[in-house]
């Protein structure tokens, strides 16, 4: 997989050049399907781009849950979908949470969200038996609902307990989102709104926390150096929640 | 004069065989019942949930497919290692290795999310996934040790078993250490994360499998009224002492390099002295019933010559292994996952820095001991259609074999 680009093409000049080679690039063919529905621009995903967030725990308000709402509505889970209704609490889907952290030592308090982290080098793929839990050739890590057997193995292998398996039947979900009973999904970093249209798509999440005024939030192509992103990591820096576990996350934070 | 081990199928006409076949049959059709039940309506109706993911169907059919490897020990002892004393009962450790597999899987495939999409799961592989491997050595496992006992059972292919026991041998250490790999590759997790784990997986498949082959054949012996001689029975019984003072062992460096290390303090404080119901299993149900209770009986002077000892010794060791797979699975689920070192989570989240609570549903108990019930169901009735089990295997017997086919 070639992983330079080159500075003298716009990225969609160079992706339009190397649509063949990006598909060959893409090796296993479930990829190809996926993406091939999923973009209609008829482009397959690539690894030119890394999708990613930076979050930023200071600008993260207190008490303030948007986030988690606009998940809820978008993809259609939670408070969104009332026919989740027999499963309890800790069995019941969790794409993002909010948490509010106490330091032991200092006292600092601060909140976060905490989703799938999009890793580089992603434990649920690796342990997955049939392949259903992949990730994109642009850094995102999906479950394919068709061939996910429901065996659980990769929610022991994620260090964030950020998969959640459906305990029961659902009804009423959204095309781009489905959720079936038996299966094992996770936060999908709004897949359908960056293949629509990957130069202005932004999550939910973020988005909600745009509108909030927070700005805590910041979508973009990590691998793209002009990009919004790129630059705030490159002058200010960020984290990553268990970085020892060399996984290198997709979802980077700052102040924790 | 070389002498001649006859076997033979067991009549299996009596009430009582009949009445174990019942039994059986019954507890493998309200096992069913329950996973139709548990299918049906969805994973709610268990105690499981997306903290502690995996349940008590995981406990048996983990306990069972590491028993599994272990029960075929008896056979391999007798191939691999020349002991031919061990020899008349290789046919039976085969079987009881093929059939304790069959029902571990069988438990694990009914717990799938989607057990409909067991060809899913035989079409598409993923070979960086352990669980992809361990599919193919448990097939494996079960195509070598099926060829095994072809090569034993026919006479002209008598002169091969050696060599597939040994290729057995070697196939039941690569599946237990995968087995035991399903765990020790789980980085994320505190209480899993070790290689020991492998090899802990070995010599706990060594003591329960030859705990539930013991009880196999003591009671197959007495049912059908053959002669079962003290010496088989105090060969085993020894072997048995030694494979549970191995898994002790095991428990022992287990937590002793955890404690070396100061990150996993915690985990371990959790296991050994905080953890509620995990540390009371722990330390009553895995240490004292599970291992210092059977092996005071199996060295016994007195007490390690009597077969009901012997039995209960068994019996204990299994219920042993059971709690130390649950002390394992689920107490390593239940710990939580470190994700912000030196904070507290102080609101929100997912139940987040607490232990996971889990509260196993009956649904999930019947599930599981049907698989056990369906291991021994196959053990039933292929004695009484194929010939596993030797005539006699009274002390005369034993020894004259023995000393026979170590003169030739």
């Amino acid at each position: 997989m070639s992983e330079k680009q080159d500075n003298q093409l716009s990225r969609r000049e160079f992706l339009s050049g190397s649509t063949a080679a990006a598909g060959l690039a893409v090796a296993p063919g479930v990829f190809l399907t996926l993406t091939a529905q999923a973009k209609p621009a008829g482009q397959p995903v690539s690894s030119e781009n890394r999708w990613g967030m930076l979050i930023d725990s200071n600008k993260c308000a207190n008490g303030c849950t948007s986030c988690v709402s606009a998940c809820e509505q978008e993809n259609g889970w939670g408070s969104a979908n009332p026919t989740e209704n027999k499963s309890s609490p800790e069995q019941k889907a969790q794409w993002i949470r909010k948490v509010t952290l106490r330091d032991k030592e200092t006292g600092h308090v601060q909140s976060l969200p905490l989703m799938c982290q999009h890793c580089e080098h992603p434990p649920c793929v690796d342990v997955c038996p049939t392949g259903a839990s992949f990730k994109r050739a642009d850094g995102i890590v999906l479950v394919d609902k068709h061939i996910c057997i429901g065996c659980r193995y990769c929610m022991m292998a994620c260090p964030y307990k950020a998969r959640s398996f459906i305990h029961e039947d659902l009804q009423d979900q959204l095309p781009h989102a489905p959720r079936g009973k038996g299966t094992v999904e996770s936060c999908t970093l709004c897949v359908h709104r960056v293949d629509r249209d990957s130069d202005k798509a932004v999550p939910a999440c973020a988005e909600a926390c745009n509108s909030e005024g927070h700005r805590a939030m910041v979508f973009g192509d990590l691998k793209d150096p002009d990009s919004e992103i790129s630059r705030e990591l490159k002058n200010y820096g960020g984290e990553q929640i268990r970085a020892d576990l060399g996984l290198n996350t997709g979802i980077r934070y700052r102040g924790i | 004069m070389k002498p001649v081990m006859h076997y033979s199928e067991i009549e299996g006409r009596s009430t009582g065989y009949y009445g174990l076949l019942a039994l059986l049959g019954a507890i493998i059709a309200i096992a069913l019942a329950a996973t139709y039940h548990m299918e049906h309506s969805g994973h709610w109706v268990t105690g499981m949930n997306n903290q502690v993911v995996w349940g008590i169907p995981h406990v048996f059919a983990v306990f069972l497919i590491v028993a599994a490897s272990g029960a075929l020990n008896v056979a391999s002892i007798s191939s691999v290692f020349g002991k031919t004393a061990y020899k008349p009962l290789a046919r039976l450790s085969g079987l009881l290795a093929i059939a304790l597999l069959v029902g571990g899987l069988a438990v694990l495939v009914l717990d799938l999310g989607r057990p409909d999409r067991l060809i899913v799961a035989m079409t598409y592989y993923n070979f960086k996934s352990i669980f992809a491997w361990n599919i193919f050595l448990y097939t494996g496992f079960m195509v070598i040790v099926g060829v095994y006992l072809w090569m034993m059972m026919e006479r002209r292919m008598n002169q091969y078993s050696k060599q597939v026991g040994m290729v057995a041998f070697i196939w039941r250490l690569a599946l237990t250490t995968g087995t035991g790999s399903i765990f020790g590759f789980l980085v994320a997790r505190q209480a899993y994360d070790s290689a020991l784990l492998a090899p802990m997986f070995i010599v706990m498949s060594f003591s329960f499998g030859l705990a539930i082959f013991l009880l196999v054949l003591m009671a197959s012996y007495r049912w059908t009224e053959r002669p079962l001689g003290d010496a088989m029975v105090q060969r085993l019984k020894n072997l048995l002492g030694v494979f549970v003072a191995g898994v002790l062992y095991f428990v022992i460096v287990y937590h002793l390099t955890n404690l070396y290390s100061t990150r996993l303090h915690g985990v371990e404080r959790f296991f050994l002295l905080e953890g509620g119901i995990y540390t009371q299993l722990f330390w009553f149900g895995q240490i004292l019933i599970g291992s210092l209770v059977p092996l005071f009986l199996l060295y016994h002077p007195r007490l390690g010559k009597s077969r009901t000892m012997i039995g209960l010794a068994s019996v204990l060791v299994i219920l042993g292994g059971l709690v130390q797979m649950y002390v394992i699975l689920i107490g390593g689920q239940a710990y939580p996952l470190v994700l912000f070192p030196g904070k507290e989570v102080i609101e929100g989240g997912f139940f987040e820095g607490s232990v996971a609570t889990y509260n196993p549903s009956l649904w999930e108990f019947l599930l599981g001991i049907g698989g056990l019930a369906f291991a021994l169901l196959m053990v039933a009735i292929a004695v009484k259609v194929l010939r596993f089990l030797p005539n006699n295997l009274d002390d005369a017997h034993v020894d004259h074999h023995h000393g026979a086919e170590k003169a030739s």
